[in-house]
């Protein structure tokens, strides 16, 4: 090689540094590698939309004068007591165990505060969760891991767990690391083994079965709270349609982004949809059936602002769900914890390691000392802050679309900056009238 | 005693007249026709005698109550069940006492598939045989089979005693026989005496968790 030509380094596209990196430790190990959070690939998302302001055609609302109703009701179908919510902006199903009790508390305060629902997770319900918590959704999930009927008549709401976006058709693991005394307490398990979450309920299986499963926990409610079903973002046209049919007063549907607590990091990355294609597929599925707008949708997965707040809407959602970023709300990945996090092995902004219990912001822990690192007023200060910002940012967005209520935003509104949204949105590539996938008239 | 007739009254009117304040102590359901989520969510030391078959969830989430249903009963009878007495006198299908807590469940004669998955506590007796996968996950409790196990029987259990009287037709991933020692004899046949089933601890095995899955272990692969 001559000084002419040095040698050039070039890396894979195939076997980058990330993969090669990936085979050596699993050829260490033995096992793969599991992590909290959602994906991190990019996927087409709600930045590839954009907002089409009113100008000429359209009537813009004026900002800070004239009003931008946010309020939404969930579960009006067949619940006697409807849960209605001043915010179209709800905190999505976390666990005790897989967080904190004071982050379970926090998410309660700033949920109320900002008048909002919190979620429970597998495990069950706590009482500093349901103390703090003005509107508390009980999850029903396949473990019944500390699944109660006197929790679930405490209950504003239940949703039926049948699957989550970062993991959909997998069921859960709780590390024994957090598998506590109490936490083993909750979940009648041995202190300290792995805990695992079955995939799949155990006393049903399909859509036919879920109606009457649906139908017995009205009955052990006497028909008044609504009931949730959750889905997993795979095949959403479908399994909205069985939902629906089966009863369910609230679909919540998420996407691929959507955090999880602890799950294998090649399930993360290749199982399931992003929330951007999934949400149009919903809403096709209710509008066939006569029931959009009826029974309710909330999305969830990648929801970090209000343009994000306002896209989910736009396409049809009628409130949205966050986690992640409800848990840096309260602190996780905070700059001041850079220090603490490099000493395991990360850095402010990057940590995952939500199964492994060591999260000095005291959230996804169950280290007793770690634990006091969160301050549950203060937490729930910020993340009712948060919310705040994400609807007034969401308000903002639809009078700039000249709509009097975030519920009336529609897909009118939306174009996209890539043909892949815009095929997966069914809205026109900006600038064109052009919808990928759909038939020219 | 109160009865009330499925043949002229919704399963919701039942429901809720069990539910709450409940003044009657003994009920009487009749014309079940097998009805799904029959005495569902009740939490009052009531005795109800269901006088049929009996559909998907009767039982369910039971508190304090005892149940009789003088039939058969469908899928995941007594599931969740926290307290009091569920009793078939006949058969039961798939899933009976799924993830209960509490209290005692007897099934006179045969259960069907994953009877006692993930149960938490409850205590299960089974005059007859019992179907595959049978307490599958099964966390705490003690299931009791005086006829015959199908496949599988007690894969990745936590901490559930199992007794089988008849033949098991195979284990599943980390369930292994155990030793019988006295205080196992000793809660069985208490066990049995409270089900009113007439047969000999003596005559049982035990079989439980092996403790070998409760951690990840890379050479556990196979059986996860």
């Amino acid at each position: 090689m001559s000084e002419q030509f040095p040698p050039v380094l070039r890396e894979s596209a195939t076997f980058d540094r990330l993969t090669i990196q990936e085979i050596q430790r699993a050829a260490e190990t033995g096992i793969y590698d599991i992590r909290g959070g959602g994906t991190k690939r990019r996927v087409p998302h709600f930045d590839d939309l954009l907002l089409l302001g009113a100008s000429v055609s359209r009537y813009p609302l004026e900002g800070y004068r004239e009003k931008c109703g946010t309020d939404v009701v969930l579960g009006n179908r067949f619940a006697k007591k409807p849960i209605h919510l001043k915010i179209p902006v709800t905190i999505a199903g976390m666990s005790f165990g897989a967080l904190s009790a004071n982050a379970k508390e926090a998410l309660g305060r700033g949920a109320t505060i900002a008048g909002t629902s919190t979620t429970t997770g597998d495990g069950g319900m706590t009482p500093e969760e349901r103390g703090q918590s003005q509107h508390l959704v009980y999850q029903y999930l396949p473990s019944r891991y500390g699944m109660n009927p006197d929790d679930l008549r405490k209950a504003d709401a239940i949703e039926i767990v049948l699957g989550q976006g970062a993991k959909p058709g997998g069921g859960g693991m709780l590390l024994g690391m957090k598998v506590t005394e109490r936490v083993a307490g909750m979940r009648t398990l041995p202190i300290g083994v792995d805990q695992r979450s079955a995939c799949r309920h155990p006393d049903w299986t399909g859509p036919d079965d879920l109606a009457i499963k649906i139908a017995e926990i009205r009955e052990i409610t006497d028909w008044e709270k609504p009931i949730y079903v959750k889905i997993g973002a795979s095949r959403p046209y479908y399994d909205v349609k069985l939902a629906v049919k089966a009863g369910a007063d609230v679909i919540v549907l998420d996407g691929m982004q959507g955090g999880t607590a602890a799950t294998q990091e090649v399930f993360i990355e290749h199982v399931g949809i992003p929330i951007l294609p999934a949400i149009p597929q919903a809403v096709q599925a209710l509008q066939e059936m006569g029931m959009h707008r009826k029974v309710q949708l909330i999305v969830s997965g990648g929801i970090r602002n209000g343009a994000d707040v306002a896209k989910a809407m736009a396409l049809g959602a009628d409130a949205v769900a966050i986690g992640t970023a409800a848990l840096i709300a309260l602190g996780d990945n905070h700059p001041r914890l850079d220090s603490e996090l490099k000493k395991i092995g990360s850095a402010a902004g990057f940590y995952d390691d939500w199964q492994n219990g060591r999260d000095p912001a005291g959230i996804t822990t169950q280290d007793p000392a770690l634990a006091k690192c969160l301050n549950p007023e203060e937490a729930g200060r910020r993340l009712a802050n948060y919310l705040r910002v994400l609807v007034l940012e969401a308000q903002t967005m639809a009078r700039a679309c000249g709509k009097s209520h975030l519920h009336n935003l529609d897909p009118e509104d939306l174009v996209a900056l890539t043909v892949e949204a815009a095929a997966m949105a069914r809205v026109p590539l900006a600038g064109t009238a052009w919808v990928p996938g759909q038939a020219q008239y | 005693m109160k009865t009330i007739d499925l043949s002229s009254t919704s399963v919701r009117v039942l429901n809720q007249s069990l539910h709450g304040e409940v003044q009657d102590l003994e009920w009487q359901v009749t014309h079940p026709g097998g009805k799904h989520n029959l005495a569902v969510g009740i939490n009052a030391a009531v005795a109800v005698d269901i006088e049929g078959h009996a559909g998907y969830y009767c039982a369910g989430m039971n508190q304090q109550a005892s149940v009789t249903v003088h039939g058969n009963v469908g899928v995941g009878v007594a599931e969740n069940m926290m307290s009091g007495l569920v009793r078939v006198k006949g058969s039961a299908s798939q899933a009976a006492g799924a993830t209960a807590h509490g209290g005692l469940l007897v099934i006179e004669g045969d259960a069907g598939a994953r009877c006692g998955i993930s149960m938490k506590g409850v205590d299960i007796v089974v005059g007859g045989n019992i179907g595959h996968m049978s307490c599958f996950m099964g966390q705490a409790g003690r299931l009791v089979v005086c006829g015959d196990a199908g496949d599988a029987l007690g894969d990745s259990l936590y901490e559930v005693r199992i007794y089988v009287k008849g033949s098991v037709q195979s284990l599943g991933s980390d369930c292994i026989q155990k030793d019988m020692r006295a205080e196992h004899l000793q809660e069985l046949q208490e066990l049995l005496n409270k089900a009113g089933l007439d047969h000999k601890a003596a005559d049982f095995k035990r079989y439980g968790s092996a403790r070998q899955l409760y951690n990840f272990k890379v050479d556990n692969a196979s059986a996860y």
